[in-house]
């Protein structure tokens, strides 16, 4: 089975992720991750999933996915030609000793730290799945305390852009 | 026994408009099967309750006939309706309001609509709008809800009745505001009838309905998401018509969506125009003629061996508006192994989801078959089509040895069979059959001709045992000039029979053949096969204990009660009841237990491992084909 990740367009009205999830679990499909947001057209939110399955059932749960009435519009975004992004934020055990070696493995992996403690740091790092994967394997040895992951979110690379533009005029 | 005659009961449903009122339903719309919207009418505007704007929408949309049950949530929805001319039939149980609104939609092709209160009254109607979802039946169901601050405080007939039928309706709505009353029935309305037809649900808070609107007519809709494929791909058409007119062993199967889209006269131009065999699936019996010379008869589990064989052994299957539904294929990966497909669908979901297409066509059924016509005409003048003669042999050959049939009960007993043939005779093609589910629909879809569309009704996807008895009352409300039997089971008649009381009130002569076996037959017989005999829990006790009689249920519900236990009283029975037009008719017709549906493909078995009787497999050379 390969990663693919769709970008749904939707109207922003109450609910309707509930549809979308729901939709998938229906059919039997694991949602790796999901992230909502707003667009740049306010009546539009943009979910970004990703999911694990083979071609052709998930052929089928996009084809699903069109149906409801408040998806507007799928794309399937290539990896190579797009780009993917999630947020980590994570606290780090990282007292007197240790905190010199921390900031170092932060300056490598050019994340950020937000928030400082006695004994921890706050980190903040963006980056592709496989990014974050090693800057947390990296940081596992001092302590992980707690950590947080956003879903993915993805563009596509180019001047092309994907709206629901014309779809939304067309009411 | 005193029985109200349907003057008597017009009381409240033909209450007349207060004069100053403007007569929003002068003529009642009609939904043209799978077309466009419901007809709008002229612009109009008044201040009204939020209730008052939903029952004015309903009028505007034309809608002639409501099924439901009042109660808290809905009860400011009642109040203007006691003045609308939209009838209202209180049923005795929300089911029956669900069902009664599919069984109107089946037979009229018009929307059908349903009403209840929140929570319970919701909850009751899951079921029908399962059932319609399953078998794409335009329906509209309206629920109260609580009022809006109360809304997820676990209130008094509560039920988050928008999140349960998320995955059952075609689309729901939860109203937020009584100014967008008529713009939500509109787009109801409009998602129920088009594209892929099935149920919407309109969820509407108490306070809302009290509310205080304007009314405004017509609503402007806004639905960007929805835009069904009505006209199909040219070059896909083409293909299509090459396949069809250069394979040797070609099967039309037809499904549901045929009758859904009103393309009834255009399939028999196309198989006429082609000589293909036909083969129609249960939801779409009567679209073709069943005495039609190129009518295979019905694929699937309980079909017929020609259609079975015919599509097993195909070398092109065209499917329109059917979706390879497991009890047409049965086991899917030894299906029909040597056939191309094309596959013909409004829904492109339905394309390659159970089997590969070779050719997708994504349409209308009606502007399919259509284009099909004019691209196979030209094929065949550019050069002339594949000769199907050996593949008529092969069939014919089958019809003739394994004709439909069934075997006299060696307990003298009343074959089950043979009632069943008898009423379709006797009632013949112009009425309307309505069926539950198991061994008596079964046997009505084998022995019943059907030979005109929208005479056939029954719960094809979901199998819901109680459709018969209200469904058969929706469609006697769409169709009151056509006579409606329910062939039903004396399992099925027991979970939705007191809906013959609202029949008897309401003025709804239907008619039901209640086949009594004493026994949930269907699975008594998957117990006899597969059970090794063990009748665990199958028994129940209308034989042996006459509990319930059906003759005095029937009465005291206000009917008549007839009851045939000889195969010498069956057709005098039928004819006494085809005589009765005044009020409900339940025919009691005891028959024997042991009766079997054949032929059968067991679940999850191969369609080559076909049972023409039981122990008895068709002899067929394979060779031959």
């Amino acid at each position: 089975m390969t990663m693919h990740t769709l970008s749904v367009l939707v109207e922003n009205k109450p609910g309707v992720l509930a549809r979308v999830s729901g939709l998938f679990s229906r059919r039997g499909f694991n949602i790796d991750s999901l992230a909502v947001g707003e667009t740049e057209n306010p009546d539009v939110s943009r979910i970004t999933i990703v999911v694990n399955a083979e071609s052709s059932p998930l052929e089928q749960v996009t084809k699903q996915l069109n149906k409801l009435v408040n998806v507007l519009k799928i794309v399937e975004l290539d990896p190579q030609v797009s780009v993917a992004r999630e947020l980590l934020l994570v606290k780090v055990r990282a007292d007197r000793n240790a905190r010199g070696q921390v900031l170092e493995t932060v300056n490598l992996f050019r994340a950020r730290v937000v928030d400082v403690a006695p004994d921890t740091l706050t980190i903040e790092a963006t980056g592709t799945p496989d990014k974050l994967d090693a800057l947390l394997r990296d940081l596992e040895p001092f302590g992980i305390k707690e950590m947080v992951q956003s879903g993915t979110v993805a563009i596509g690379r180019g001047s092309r852009s994907i709206t629901a533009g014309p779809a939304l005029r067309a009411a | 026994m005193t029985r109200p005659t349907p003057e008597t009961l017009a009381h409240s449903v033909r209450r007349a408009r207060p004069a100053t009122e403007p007569a929003a339903a002068a003529d009642p719309a009609t939904t043209p099967r799978n077309g466009s919207a419901p007809a709008v009418r002229q612009p109009a505007s008044a201040q009204v309750s939020g209730a008052g704007s939903l029952v004015r929408s309903l009028e505007a949309l034309g809608v002639d006939v409501v099924f439901g049950i009042p109660g808290g949530a809905i009860l400011p929805a009642y109040d203007p309706l006691y003045d609308s001319t939209v009838r209202h039939i209180l049923v005795r149980h929300e089911q029956g309001a669900g069902h009664a609104a599919t069984g109107y939609a089946q037979a009229t092709g018009k929307v059908g609509v349903c009403m209840a209160t929140s929570g319970p009254g919701a909850t009751n109607l899951v079921t029908p709008i399962a059932d319609a979802y399953m078998d794409s039946v335009p329906m509209v169901a309206i629920t109260g809800q609580v009022a809006r601050p109360a809304i997820g405080t676990d209130a008094f007939q509560e039920a988050d009745i928008q999140g349960i039928t998320l995955p059952i309706t075609k689309h729901n709505f939860l109203v937020q505001t009584a100014d967008e009353i008529p713009q939500v029935l509109a787009e109801a309305f409009h998602l129920a009838a088009t594209g892929r037809p099935g149920p919407v649900l309109v969820d509407i808070p108490k306070d809302v309905l009290q509310a205080p609107t304007t009314f405004a007519w017509p609503p402007t809709l806004d639905l960007p998401g929805y835009r069904p494929t009505l006209h199909p791909h040219g070059k896909q058409i083409r293909e299509a018509a090459r396949l069809m007119t250069t394979a040797r062993r070609p099967v039309l199967y037809v499904g549901g969506g045929v009758l859904k889209a009103g393309a009834t006269e255009g399939l028999r131009r196309l198989a006429e125009l082609t000589g293909i065999p036909v083969a129609t699936t249960l939801m779409a019996l009567g679209a073709f003629p069943d005495s039609h010379r190129q009518h295979l008869g019905m694929p699937g589990m309980h079909g017929t061996v020609a259609a079975v064989y015919g599509l097993q052994k195909a070398d092109l299957i065209v499917a329109l508006g059917a979706r390879f539904d497991d009890r047409v294929t049965g086991r899917l990966d030894s299906f029909a192994p040597d056939a191309a497909v094309v596959h013909a669908d409004i829904d492109p979901a339905e394309i390659g989801k159970n089997r590969h297409a070779d050719v997708p066509i994504v349409g209308d059924a009606r502007h399919v078959i259509d284009e099909l016509i004019a691209a196979v005409t030209t094929e065949q003048a550019a050069r002339p089509a594949a000769d199907l003669g050996d593949w008529w042999n092969q069939l014919d050959d089958l019809r003739q040895r394994y004709p439909l049939g069934y075997e006299e009960p060696a307990d003298g007993t009343l074959s089950p069979q043979y009632v069943i043939k008898r009423l379709g005779e006797i009632a013949g093609p112009d009425t309307v059959y309505v069926a539950g589910v198991g061994q008596h629909q079964m046997w009505a879809s084998q022995f019943i001709s059907y030979e005109k569309p929208y005479t056939w009704l029954n719960s094809g996807g979901l199998g819901t045992m109680g459709y018969a008895v209200p469904a058969a009352m929706g469609a006697k409300v769409g169709k009151p000039d056509t006579t409606v039997w329910a062939v039903d089971g004396d399992g099925c008649f027991q979970m939705t029979n007191q809906e013959l009381a609202t029949c008897a009130l309401e003025g709804i002569p239907i008619k039901v053949a209640v086949i009594n076996n004493g026994n949930l037959g269907m699975v008594r017989q998957w117990q006899t096969l597969f059970y090794g005999e063990r009748y665990s829990n199958t028994e129940l006790g209308t034989h042996k204990h006459r509990i319930p009689d059906f003759v005095k249920l029937a009465e005291a519900l206000g009917c008549v009660g007839l009851r045939c236990e000889t195969a010498a009283d069956v057709d005098k029975t039928i004819e006494a009841a085809m005589a009765i037009n005044d009020a409900p008719v339940v025919i009691d017709f005891v028959v024997g237990k042991d009766a079997m549906v054949w032929p059968m493909v067991a679940a999850g078995t191969s369609n080559d491992e076909i049972m023409f009787a039981r122990g008895v497999r068709p002899a067929f050379d394979e060779d031959e084909l």
